[in-house]
């Protein structure tokens, strides 16, 4: 249901789910802040923070969109030989593979050029490929979930999948990042 | 493998590159910025804690502006000019700007709470939300600029605006959004320091 163009029309539609969605986010934070110590005392680490979150989110949120546009044009179905789905698990699974080495490399690189990164290129590549990959299982699971219950309670994909999925993704994000790194550091 | 799914995987993935590249670009410049940023981190007890909820509100409101402005296109509800600019457009611009500033504002208030509450240190619930609603004023004013602009050049130049919106939002979003908390807290900090 499309709404008006008023103030008093979007706020009404839009400010719960961002209320929701702040919380939600507020969550990532708080993981954030129980590892703020570490996160303080290397550089590279916290650089890895918003590139990580907004590739996670990215990543889901275009596998979400791309399978709801598959739902509306009914060439998706839930089956295990189903080519929408499976080609789009492939290559959000291919894009991680691809993207997260260079997150890694580019991350070391730029706090490198501009002060001390406090860890080795080493570590930070591993910590960036690691929690990708991790990442990329998760928003397959999540998009896939979230697509999911859209179309078994008839909600709009585009309104509802969206938005969820790219802020679970974000905290998971965090989550993972933060849990990989106390492997390696 | 099938070779129909292996097309419509080397097919999803082709389409998806460009604009996860260009956020991944985005973010690395945003994470060298928060990553110069542990001074401020440090001095506003509570502001880490804060920054995925301000981030991901700038994604949120933007996102949403950008797709109904989109679809206001497509429909043919608002005109893609910069003079004149259509009543639709600035009442739109107008309420995201302001649901963005509240969810700011809401994000600062539960991050005071709960850290107060569970007794971390934590900087005044002033002091957090100066920041918050100093930087969604910032960066909210640069992404509806932003994201406006290049949907209107792009539906102009033939492009599906819908394309557009979330690489933009995603990349120019962390951009802003990072750089803007740093002034921002580095405002609030010259004008009142920690209350």
């Amino acid at each position: 249901m499309p709404t008006a163009w008023t103030v008093r029309d979007i706020t009404k539609a839009m400010l719960p789910v961002l209320c929701i969605l702040t919380i939600v986010e507020v969550g990532s934070g708080f993981v954030l802040g129980r590892f703020e110590a570490q996160l303080l005392k290397y550089p590279a680490l916290l650089a890895l923070v918003p590139v990580t979150i907004g590739t996670a989110g990215n990543l889901g949120s275009i596998l979400a969109a791309r399978l709801s546009t598959a739902l509306h044009l009914g060439t998706l179905v839930f089956a295990v030989d189903n080519e929408p789905l499976l080609g789009n698990i492939l290559a959000t699974l291919a894009l991680s593979i691809s993207i997260f080495p260079i997150v890694g490399v580019g991350t070391w690189g730029l706090t490198t050029l501009f002060g001390d990164p406090a860890l080795t290129a080493e570590t930070v590549i591993l910590i960036s490929i690691t929690s990708g990959t991790c990442l990329a299982v998760i928003a397959v699971a999540v998009a896939l979930l979230a697509t999911y219950l859209a179309y078994r309670f008839e909600l709009d994909p585009d309104d509802v999948v969206l938005p969820v999925v790219t802020n679970v993704c974000d905290v998971l994000g965090v989550v993972v990042l933060v849990g990989v790194a106390q492997l390696f550091i | 493998m099938d070779v129909s799914i292996r097309d419509a995987a080397m097919n999803a993935y082709r389409e998806a590159l460009p604009a996860l590249t260009a956020s991944v670009a985005g973010g690395l410049i945003a994470g060298v910025v928060f990553g110069g940023m542990r001074a401020e981190l440090r001095t506003v007890p509570g502001l880490l804690v804060l920054v995925p909820a301000l981030l991901a509100t700038r994604g949120n409101v933007y996102g949403s502006l950008g797709a109904r402005v989109s679809t206001g296109l497509h429909q043919g509800l608002i005109e893609p000019r910069f003079h004149d600019i259509d009543e639709r457009l600035v009442r739109a611009t107008g309420a995201a700007l302001f649901n963005g500033l509240l969810a700011s504002a809401f994000a600062a208030l539960v991050v005071f709470s709960v850290l107060s509450f569970v007794g971390t240190t934590v900087a005044s619930f002033l002091t957090l939300v100066a920041i918050a609603v100093i930087a969604g004023i910032f960066s909210g004013s640069v992404l509806i600029i932003t994201v406006i602009t290049a949907i209107f050049l792009g539906y102009q130049r033939g492009r599906n605006p819908d394309d557009l919106v979330g690489p933009i939002v995603t990349t120019t979003g962390d951009i802003f959004g990072i750089l803007f908390l740093l002034i921002a807290v580095r405002l609030v900090l010259a004008v009142g320091g920690i209350f």
